[in-house]
Formats: structure tokens, sequence, C-alpha cells
């Protein structure tokens, strides 16, 4: 029983789809959807590693570097955002977002 | 080979556990932790793969800065959750039929998808053999030389993330009294002291 490409797409598949599953789920909690996009990343990085180790090339473990370097820049930033929202309006509730009426 | 099956589906089933614990867990502290988790076991997978470098990235900057990041929002912010969490099971129809027509989606290309033996031949940059060259080793190899631009700008973006978190959440409130030490050593003699003749019996 060998652990080929496949089972590790697999599991990236899984991961993509709970990320998905949360967002739409956790509606009202914006820290849970950052989460999930985290878990998104996390589930393409998976992919790129094992694409990069299956057909033997570097460069896809360079761009899951990359990945890695987007996500955490993506937090941060949404995480300062959320902060200054809260301190604005007292409340992270998705729905009453509304301000910019778009 | 048995050992590595029988970690592949340990790290597996604990990251897709961990991972479906993050969406459905009532206390987001907890959604962190399990997501603190999912990653350790992600890491595990990498190593697994041979990306060990990447493995170690992942225990780095996400469990070491962007889980700790969440941990610190998730504790400061005073929010009622319970709040929050209304509405989950209104949600679960939609949301569970996407998922499930993606998660089939992603099945099918899966099943009906096979790599061509050339690819492996045409390979951009090949991985050198980890008895003579370590993964970091050849990666900075490669990074370095090849992708150096790209790895500035990866730079860049950090330092533009990290100036405007800071910008957005800085704040000066008006009324605070803050000590200037400038202020206070440049202040002039005149300013701080005042020499009075007091008369004898009488004060000021």
């Amino acid at each position: 029983m060998t652990i080929g490409l496949g089972h590790y797409l697999t599991v990236a598949a899984i991961l993509f789809t709970l990320g998905i599953l949360g967002i739409f789920l956790n509606r009202k909690n914006v820290i849970v959807i950052l989460m999930s996009i985290e878990l998104m990343l996390l589930a393409v990085n998976i992919n790129l590693v094992a694409f990069s180790t299956h057909l033997n090339d570097l460069v896809g473990q360079v761009f899951a570097l990359f990945v890695l370097t987007v996500a955490a820049g993506e937090a941060a930033i949404g995480l300062a955002i959320l902060v200054v929202y809260f301190r604005n309006r007292g409340t992270i509730a998705v729905e009453d977002i509304n301000m910019m009426k778009g | 080979m048995i050992i590595q099956a029988l970690a592949f589906y340990l790290f597996a089933a604990i990251t897709v556990a961990s991972g479906f614990m993050v969406i459905a867990s009532r206390n987001p502290v907890h959604s962190v932790l399990f997501l603190i988790l999912a990653f350790f076991n992600a890491a595990g997978l990498f190593v697994l793969m041979g990306a060990e470098f990447l493995g170690m990235l992942l225990v780095i900057v996400y469990v070491g800065a962007v889980a700790v990041l969440f941990l610190f929002v998730v504790m400061m912010l005073d929010i009622n959750f319970v709040e929050l969490r209304q509405g989950f099971l209104q949600y679960l129809p939609v949301g569970g039929t996407i998922g499930l027509i993606l998660l089939v989606e992603l099945a099918m290309v899966l099943g009906g998808w096979a790599v061509t033996p050339a690819a492996k031949t045409v390979s951009a940059d090949p991985i050198p053999a980890l008895d003579k060259v370590t993964n970091t080793h050849a990666l900075g190899q490669v990074l370095y030389t090849k992708y150096i631009y790209l790895f500035q700008g990866a730079g860049l973006i950090l330092l533009v993330a990290m100036i405007g978190a800071i910008v957005l959440t800085l704040r000066s409130r008006p009324g605070v009294k803050r000590q200037s030490i400038s202020e206070q050593v440049n202040r002039p003699r005149d300013e701080a002291v005042a020499i009075r003749k007091v008369e004898p019996r009488k004060g000021i």
C-alpha cells in the first residue's frame, strides 16, 4: 500500500471543501471566516507540494512559499481591519457591515 | 512503507478532523486551537512528502505567528459569540449543498485525470537527490538565484502588510496625558522657576 499523489490530493480537496463550508456556515463571524480562508490556503499548499514532489519539480515548493507569505499578510491586514471595525462599531457581525451600501 | 502509510493516515485524519472542528466548534478560541492542530498535522504531511523546509516554515509562520495573532484578537475583542452563532443551522442546507457539489466536482477531476510520464522529464527545477543536497539547501539555491525578484517582492508584500496593519490600528487619543521628553528637556529656565523677593513677616 503506497501513498501516492491521489491520497494527498484527496486530503487537500476535503480541506478546501471544509473551508468553503466554514464560510457558508459562519456567515456572521468574521474571525471564523478568516480561519476558513486559512484552511483553504493550506489545502492549496498541500496540493502544490504534492505535485512538486510527484513531478520532481522544486518550483511548486517555491510557489507554496509565496502562498504562505500572502496568507500571513492577509491574516495580519484582515485582523487589523477587524480590530478597527470593532473599535468603531462595537460588533463584528458581518451582516451589519453596510456603511458603503455595496 | 507500512509506517509511511500509517503516518499519512494519522496526519491526514487529524488534519481533516481538526479542520472540521475549526468550522464547527462553538467557541472561537477552540477554533483557533484546532486550527493550530490542523497546521501541525499538515506540517507532518509536508515532511512526509519530502518538503521538510516548508513543513517547518508552516509550524513557525502559522503556528508561531498567524495562529497566535488570531488567538490575541479572539481573546481581546469583547464579543458575544453565542449571538454570532445564530443562523448556523439556517445556512446549513445551502452551505452543505454547495460543499457537496464542490467535493463531487473535485473527486471527478481527481478520478478522470492522469499525469503523462513525460511531465517528470520537463521539470523546470528538478529536485536533487536527498542524500546529496538537503531540501532546504536546494530550495535556497533556486530561490535566491532564479526567483530572487519574486522573493524580494514577497518581502515587499510583508512590509506593506506590516505597515498597513500598524497604520490601521494606531490611534492617538486626545486628552491623554503622556510624557514628552523633548518638551521637558527644552523647557527654558524662565518658565520653570520664578524668583520672588519675600519680605519678612509678610509672605507672598
